[in-house]
């Protein structure tokens, strides 16, 4: 609660601290000073600093988030409409990032220094290396330019063409999981690593329990524990942060909101955005942590 | 020991090797000896020795690509070491039981008590889930927890080390095993539980007739609870026989120096002051670089033979061949041991 | 049982202990400060790490001497040779205006290598002093700093940059500004874990029962050893810095035209990426040629001087 109170300062703060007139650099070079004024009262901004904040914060907390400077629409809406693209490409990529971590990180921990092992590690190094927007790019000319096979970009709801929602989404899911797997591999293996060390795994041997059993309820249990906590950061990280991935395949989310609003200097649009970013960040690390506790026994009290 | 019976175990010329980056490594050189059914085998050395490897050998819990382990360790008519895997998976619990070190991390802490031994009883036999936790319970309590029942449905984290260790036992026992080995059983634990521990398994011990291998450093534990001892160096049995001829008249230069018995071994006294730990300076050899003669010579202050430096000495009987346990120990240096008796009377 | 005082041979042997000598023993008083030439010696034998270093190197050479190398200045524009491909006169082709791509990535690097070095720079030390303090003092001034830090954690890195671009305007300047302040915390964080590890050390009470003042004291003994895990989370951080750039650069929101940024380059070769592939592969293949060897250098590093993880997760960066 207390960061979300000091989230919301600085999301303020930014927009308003910092040198410059927000509204000037929105209205660009030529304008009358009617406009100028209209456009100050109606945002607000005549009132002082303290007052704007507060009223600001009193919307937010009630949904409202103020117009945006270029449309006229509410920002709320303006989120609203862009909310299903950003959440299908965030829990495509996870599911995609999760397909390719879990089995890669553990085959390469059970085999250290195996083939498989070299080829998960220069993956991965190479997955969190590369820009995602070239690979992108890279994509798109070899799937829509050369083969033809899947269209550049865009985005069509499920509800309208299941056909070619999908065939939208495999592009941008792919090259944002990728990136995120790498990590999650990564993660995988020396999870799975330390979980093999560990002593009750040669309790369990001990016992005389069958292999399979002492690897799936010993290690692999044991060891995917912790990637909770990894994910949530993966999926907090692709709620927000894919701007990029999502301007090379025009897909219409929040990212691309937030940076048309910058481009077209709508703080308020962009105020709510990134608002929106640190609350969902902020719910994720929550419920990441009450997640926790419903697997993890030993903190559960 | 009940002589005559065939032994639980007989272990003979048993050796690891393992692989490590700085070039393999014999760690178990040799060792031989038997456990017989009731009969508690107590295994000293410093760590380092060997000890701890050469029984994880036995169940084949070493990672097998960097163990290579050689030699006959038959259990129950049946050599353990050319065992097929899912053979030897099997043999594990009810042919022989574990019980590690650490009670704090030997058991899986996400998973309750209950599923833990419920597993291992019913990986060795069909038994139901329900007729798998009665039983559970019911070891529990044979172990001496209270609310068996309750303690079910617990995690590891919910109890003290002395539990842990007694739902360690439990789950080591739980397919009655014909051989017990305890691996520092007790070192973590605080002296009272230490103690307590001990009892539980003479108890049990004598209950069933389980021959128990006994690993430890603390010759407290051995003095209490050992029919024999075996002293590991280097990988090797240096001394072994029975406790009373080990432990008060040790014979071996090393076993000498860990029993306090040799004054110039210790540390030296400072202003006047004898140091209460009775330690033996230098380090252990190195598994990877092992000396050419004697594996203590390095360390030892005797070194009374021209061999010693140059030759292993092999295990010889010290005083009567024509017992069923001779005292047996492997060193040149022979003269002036008769009489030497460990300086506060024995142990016992 | 006898209260007979009994050998302890399980005790740790003295000499016997940590073989890299990174974690005093307890009769040390005096820390075990990273040893330098232990360290590249280690990391010379890591043929990964060793070679990132070397092409490190080279990246960084070419920077300085772009000018020479180039073989052509970036804007020299020659409307006869536009959309080249590749060719001996011209290895990485020309773009939509004639300029030559080899030139161009050669002095770009300059520009990823400068806005990096000095976010990291930025972040490095603002981010070391507030962990530094946050884990030293403790207390209320732990809390305050760090409560600060999980507050500007909580924006996603990427837009708190656009955020930051967007009021201070576009450039390389305010680009490395941007992604430095998004970096303190990582900082911060890593080092306030790395100081309280040492903070309770025998030689950092030691000092301070003989009265070193807290200043000597941070800056002899608690940074010198708490350092290796920021070392690591520099390196890492770098590529990060790079990539961020690229990206930023990408959107129109750092380095501007005509500089020659990779980033930049990308997103004006994207325009093209059906008639002329080599606008945009080879900056692409600069950027990850790049954050790869900066990225493989930490873990090499980590390897060395941070056996135990400290530092985040490379992904936590991202």
């Amino acid at each position: 609660m207390v960061v979300l109170a000091g989230v919301s300062v600085i999301v303020f703060a930014l927009v308003h601290l910092v040198p410059g007139d927000p509204v000037r650099l929105a209205l660009g070079t030529r304008f009358s000073q009617e406009t100028y004024d209209a456009l100050r009262e109606r945002s607000g901004l005549d009132q002082p600093l303290v007052q704007q904040f507060f009223s600001w914060l009193g919307g937010a907390l009630t949904g409202d988030l103020g117009v945006s400077f270029r449309s006229g629409d509410t920002v709320t809406s303006l989120i609203a409409e862009r909310l299903p693209a950003t959440l299908t490409l965030a829990f495509a990529s996870i599911l995609v990032a999760l397909a390719i971590a879990i089995p890669l990180g553990t085959i390469s921990a059970l085999r250290p220094r195996s083939l498989v092992d070299r080829f998960a590690t220069v993956i991965s190094q190479f997955g969190i290396s590369v820009p995602d927007f070239w690979v992108a790019i890279v994509l798109i000319l070899v799937f829509a330019g050369t083969l033809g096979w899947l269209p550049s970009g865009g985005y069509v709801p499920l509800s309208e063409d299941p056909l070619g929602w999908l065939q939208r989404l495999i592009m941008p899911a792919v090259v944002t999981g990728t990136v995120s797997g790498s990590v999650i591999t990564r993660f995988v293996r020396s999870s799975v690593l330390e979980a093999l060390g560990a002593d009750h795994v040669r309790t369990a041997q001990a016992k005389g329990l069958p292999a399979r059993q002492v690897f799936t309820w010993h290690v692999l249990r044991n060891a995917l524990l912790p990637l909770v906590t990894v994910t949530g950061v993966q999926l907090a990280y692709l709620l927000s942060g894919v701007v990029v991935v999502e301007i090379v395949f025009s897909w219409p989310g929040l990212g691309q909101l937030a940076l048309q609003s910058v481009q077209s200097r709508d703080y308020p649009v962009l105020q709510g955005a990134i608002l929106l970013f640190a609350v969902v960040f902020l719910v994720i690390n929550l419920i990441v942590d009450l997640l926790y506790t419903a697997i993890d026994p030993r903190i559960r009290r | 020991m009940t002589a005559g019976a065939p032994p639980v175990l007989e272990v003979e010329d048993l050796r690891v090797r393992l692989r490590t980056p700085r070039g393999p490594a014999d760690v178990v050189n040799g060792l031989s000896y038997t456990v017989g059914a009731g009969e508690t085998v107590a295994v000293v050395g410093e760590s380092g020795s060997g000890k701890s490897v050469s029984v994880l050998a036995l169940l084949g819990l070493l990672p097998a690509r960097v163990a290579t382990v050689t030699g006959r360790a038959v259990l129950q008519g049946e050599d353990l070491l050319t065992m097929k895997p899912e053979r030897l998976r099997q043999v594990r619990g009810p042919g022989a039981g574990m019980v590690f070190q650490d009670p704090m991390t030997s058991l899986n802490p996400v998973l309750t008590i209950g599923r833990q031994l419920v597993e291992g009883i019913r990986a060795h036999g069909d038994v139901d889930k329900a007729a798998a936790r009665r039983r559970a319970a019911e070891l529990l309590a044979e172990v001496g927890l209270p609310d068996p029942e309750g303690t079910l449905d617990r995690y590891p984290h919910e109890l003290s080390g002395g539990m842990r260790q007694r739902v360690i036992i439990a789950i080591a026992l739980s397919n009655s095993p014909a051989l017990l080995i305890a691996d520092e059983a007790t070192t973590a634990l605080d002296v009272t539980v230490q103690a307590q521990i001990i009892d539980l398994v003479e108890k049990l011990q004598a209950e069933r007739g389980t021959g128990v291998i006994w690993i430890t450093h603390d010759l407290g534990v051995v003095a209490g609870i050992a029919d024999r001892v075996l002293v590991m160096y280097g990988g090797r049995c240096v001394e072994d026989g029975t406790v009373d001829d080990v432990l008060e008249n040790p014979v071996h230069p090393y076993t000498r120096g860990l029993l306090g018995a040799l004054p110039d071994l210790a540390q030296p006294a400072v202003d006047g002051v004898v140091p209460d730990l009775a330690t033996v300076p230098g380090v252990p050899p190195a598994p990877t670089d092992l000396p050419k003669g004697c594996v203590f010579w390095p360390r030892c202050p005797v070194r009374g033979d021209a061999r010693c430096e140059t030759e292993q000495p092999p295990l010889a009987v010290i005083g009567s061949a024509d017992v069923a346990l001779p005292h047996r120990a492997a060193t040149w240096c022979l003269e002036g041991t008769s009489g030497a008796g460990s300086p506060e009377g024995g142990l016992r | 049982m006898t209260g007979q005082p009994l050998p302890p041979p399980d005790a740790p042997v003295a000499g016997q202990g940590d073989a890299k000598g990174t974690s005093p023993g307890p009769t040390t008083l005096r820390p075990v400060r990273p040893r330098w030439r232990e360290t590249l010696g280690l990391l010379a034998r890591n043929p990964t790490a060793a070679t990132a270093t070397l092409v490190l190197i080279g990246i960084i050479l070419m920077s300085v001497f772009d000018e020479t190398l180039a073989p052509q200045g970036p804007n020299e524009i020659d409307v006869a040779d536009r959309l080249q491909s590749p060719s001996w006169s011209h290895p990485f082709g020309t773009d939509d205006l004639g300029r030559d791509i080899l030139s161009r990535v050669i002095l770009g690097a300059g520009v990823s290598l400068r806005v990096g070095f000095l976010a990291v720079g930025i972040a490095l030390v603002i981010g070391t002093l507030i962990g530094l303090l946050a884990g030293f003092y403790g207390r209320w001034v732990d809390d305050v700093l760090m409560r600060i830090m999980d507050m500007f954690f909580a924006f996603p890195a990427v837009l708190l940059a656009i955020a930051i671009l967007a009021v201070r305007g576009p450039g390389s300047g305010n680009t490395a500004l941007a992604i430095g302040i998004v970096y303190i915390p990582i900082f911060a964080r890593v080092t306030r874990a790395s100081v309280l590890g040492v903070r309770e050390e025998v030689y950092v009470r030691a000092s301070r029962s003989v009265g070193a003042s807290d200043l000597r004291l941070l800056t002899r003994h608690v940074l010198p050893n708490a350092a290796p895990p920021i070392i690591v989370q520099t390196s890492i951080s770098l590529a990060f810095a790079v990539l961020a750039e690229a990206a930023l650069s990408f959107l129109g929101l750092g380095t501007q035209p005509p500089s020659p940024s990779w980033g930049l380059m990308l997103a004006e070769g994207r325009g093209f990426i059906d008639l002329a592939w080599w606008l945009a592969f080879f900056p692409g293949m600069a950027i990850f040629l790049t954050v790869l060897c900066f990225n493989l250098l930490g873990d090499g590093l980590r390897d060395v001087l941070d056996p135990k993880q400290r530092t985040l997760m490379a992904g936590g960066g991202r």
